[in-house]
């Protein structure tokens, strides 16, 4: 019997070639001290593999059509047999993917793994960063709720700032002139043909390369990359040092792989894919538009942006982000590689990071969306028997002032907090603002008549924080 | 048969048969890829050449208008698809100004297109996703919004308020 299989396998292995090709391969020579850092790429070559799995089998319930996505979507939610578990697993696994596409870039970028020989390898990279990013745009839209529908119009408007192109660019997206039933399925050929194809001969090659010019080495401060004697220098190191990628370099990638599989599990399992929001009719008003958590913090930057700059810091910033990401490898292809002789790119990422995060979370606490659904102020918080404060409490809720200022634990936070409001400013300074608005505020003039907005005033300097209470917000805070 | 074919190398017949065989062949290539690009490319465009008729739509009496009020109201888009399902409608924000005189406000926001709600107390149309704020006229009084509300056109004909469909507006 054994004699039998491994003439079986003599046989399979003479015809297909394993040992001849494939063995080679998977068992390269890399450099010996290659560590836990080494591990992101193939994790989003994980969550990938991930994503083409999970995506296949969604798609055989899923129906591309305006009409019949938000069904067969809450379908696959709701009732389909683990439709649940395996949407949060593709939603968790575009997580990751997204998380790793970036740590990895970031890794070989502050490691310069990207310089000589390696440029090609970074430019594959940047394509399948590229078209990673356009997976997550196109897939935040097939749930086809009242939040994609929004996401396609904003994405639409942002390229129709473009210069030149920007009108077509958007019509390219809207599919026409209007939403339709075009829209959808061009976003749904876009993300099951188009892009994953192009993914995969990008990826081919990118990985192509890893072998061809082989995994770098950990930078050396002291050890600049010379173009002249890097690939000799490199050739004989890996000679007489290399190890074999499997195992002896591939196990830490398997670990970290299995872990980070457990993680999207156990993330789809507890937490599952986010809820879909309301029906997409773009008929229904009450929408707040929001991107999935990867796009968020740039959505923040739309709102925070100082208005008058702002058409060419949308523009600008990505143009530049991607233009500079492309150029790399030609404009600092050789030197030294090592992140300690680096400050600069070190300083950048340490920069980029800070600036995403803050971007964050303003987006998280999202401050500049008016609050819809401010509450009345309760007797308890107006605090007066004065009918002028009475009425000027009502009008505080009632003409919108509540929607963007908070008082005492009720109203939004687009405006300043009023809470104390009587302490900081007089009667007159207060009626100035309020005829005149500001640089986030409409003018009321018009739309107050002359004794309500004396009472708005009254009840704006009954708004005062004794001293010790104010004391105490301030220690809070 | 290798012997024969380096022999064949230094034939300059031979090379030149090769450089022929190398150029017909990328020829016909290229001309095969181009008989299926054409048609392709040009099913890429076909949302762009779909004629966009600008219909009237009627949207109601216009004595179910109040002076002074602003409503939001549905209508068929322009040309519709069979599958367009939740898409088939569009609406507007509509003022009527003064008895004869109505204003159909586009109801996407002129920062990045989010749907402005009229909020009839404050007299302000509020976008959710960036703060941009319009008075009742539609023009810009605080946010981000570069300019005011795209007006649709909008008429009365026999008594019925109609609105001309309408391209979202790209600003």
């Amino acid at each position: 019997m054994l004699r039998f299989l491994i003439h079986a396998w003599h046989t399979i292995d003479d015809r297909l070639g394993v040992r001849k090709y494939f063995l080679p391969i998977i068992q390269h020579p890399v450099p010996p001290d290659t560590n836990w850092w080494y591990v992101f790429g193939s994790a989003t070559l994980v969550t990938f593999i991930m994503q083409i799995v999970t995506g296949t089998v969604l798609a055989t319930i899923y129906v591309p059509s305006t009409a019949h996505a938000y069904d067969s979507m809450q379908f696959i939610t709701r009732d389909a047999f683990l439709g649940h578990l395996v949407r949060g697993l593709h939603y968790w696994g575009a997580s990751a993917m997204i998380l790793f596409i970036g740590i990895h870039s970031v890794r070989v970028y502050l490691m310069g793994a990207f310089k000589y020989p390696r440029e090609a390898n970074w430019l594959t990279g940047s394509v399948l960063m590229v078209l990673t990013l356009g997976m997550g745009f196109s897939g935040q839209l097939l749930p086809w709720d009242q939040n994609a529908v929004w996401s396609v119009i904003v994405g639409a408007e942002q390229a129709a700032k473009v210069p030149i192109v920007g009108t077509a660019l958007a019509r390219w997206i809207l599919a026409g002139q209007m939403l339709g039933g075009m829209t959808l399925s061009r976003f749904y050929a876009a993300h099951v043909f188009f892009f994953p194809g192009l993914m995969f001969l990008v990826l081919g090659l990118h990985l192509y390369l890893v072998i061809y010019n082989g995994i770098s080495e950990p930078p050396k401060a002291g050890r600049p990359v010379d173009l002249k004697q890097y690939r000799a220098w490199y050739e004989h190191m890996i000679k007489t040092e290399g190890v074999p990628f499997w195992p002896d370099a591939a196990w830490r990638d398997m670990v970290f792989g299995v872990l980070l599989v457990s993680t999207i599990f156990l993330l789809a399992w507890y937490v599952g894919p986010p809820a879909l929001k309301k029906p997409p009719d773009p008929t229904i008003i009450d929408a707040s538009p929001q991107p999935y958590w990867y796009f968020l913090w740039f959505f923040s930057v739309l709102a925070m942006s100082p208005h008058a700059g702002e058409t060419f810091l949308i523009i600008a910033t990505p143009s530049v982000f991607f233009i500079v990401m492309f150029l790399l490898p030609f404009i600092a292809h050789k030197g030294e590689r090592s992140p300690r002789r680096r400050p600069w790119a070190v300083a950048l990422v340490i920069m980029s990071v800070i600036i995403i995060g803050v971007f964050w979370y303003e987006a998280k606490i999202h401050p500049w969306v008016p609050d819809f659904h401010a509450q009345v102020l309760p007797q308890s918080v107006v605090n007066s028997n004065d009918p002028a404060v009475i009425h000027g409490a009502s009008l505080f809720h009632e003409r919108g002032c509540e929607f963007c200022h908070h008082v005492s634990g009720y109203g939004g936070h687009r405006g300043p907090d009023l809470t104390d409001i009587g302490n900081r400013l007089s009667s007159q300074q207060m009626m100035t603002f309020i005829m005149n608005g500001g640089y986030n505020m409409p003018p009321f003039a018009s739309l107050l008549k002359a004794n309500d907005a004396n009472d708005l005033v009254a009840f704006l300097q009954s708004r005062k924080v004794s001293g010790n209470s104010q004391a105490l917000t301030r220690t809070k805070q | 048969m290798n012997t024969n074919e380096r022999s064949g190398e230094s034939d300059p017949v031979s090379q030149v048969r090769r450089d022929m065989l190398n150029a017909v062949c990328i020829l016909l290539g290229l001309g095969a890829s181009a008989l299926v690009a054409a048609p392709v490319v040009g099913f890429l465009l076909a949302p762009f050449l779909r004629p966009k008729p600008r219909l009237w739509r009627p949207v109601g009496r216009l004595q179910d208008f109040q002076v002074g009020q602003t409503v939001q109201v549905k209508f068929a888009r322009s040309n519709p698809l069979p599958w367009d399902g939740f898409l088939a409608e569009t609406s507007a924000w509509l003022r009527r100004e003064t008895e004869g005189y109505l204003i159909a406000f586009s109801i996407n926001c002129t920062h990045l297109g989010c749907p402005v709600r009229w909020e009839k107390n404050a007299e302000l149309f509020l976008c959710p996703c960036h703060g941009g704020v319009y008075d009742d006229s539609g023009n810009v009084v605080a946010g981000p919004p570069p300019r005011s509300l795209v007006r649709y056109p909008v008429r009365v004909t026999n008594g019925n308020v109609e609105i001309q469909t309408t391209p979202i507006p790209l600003v």
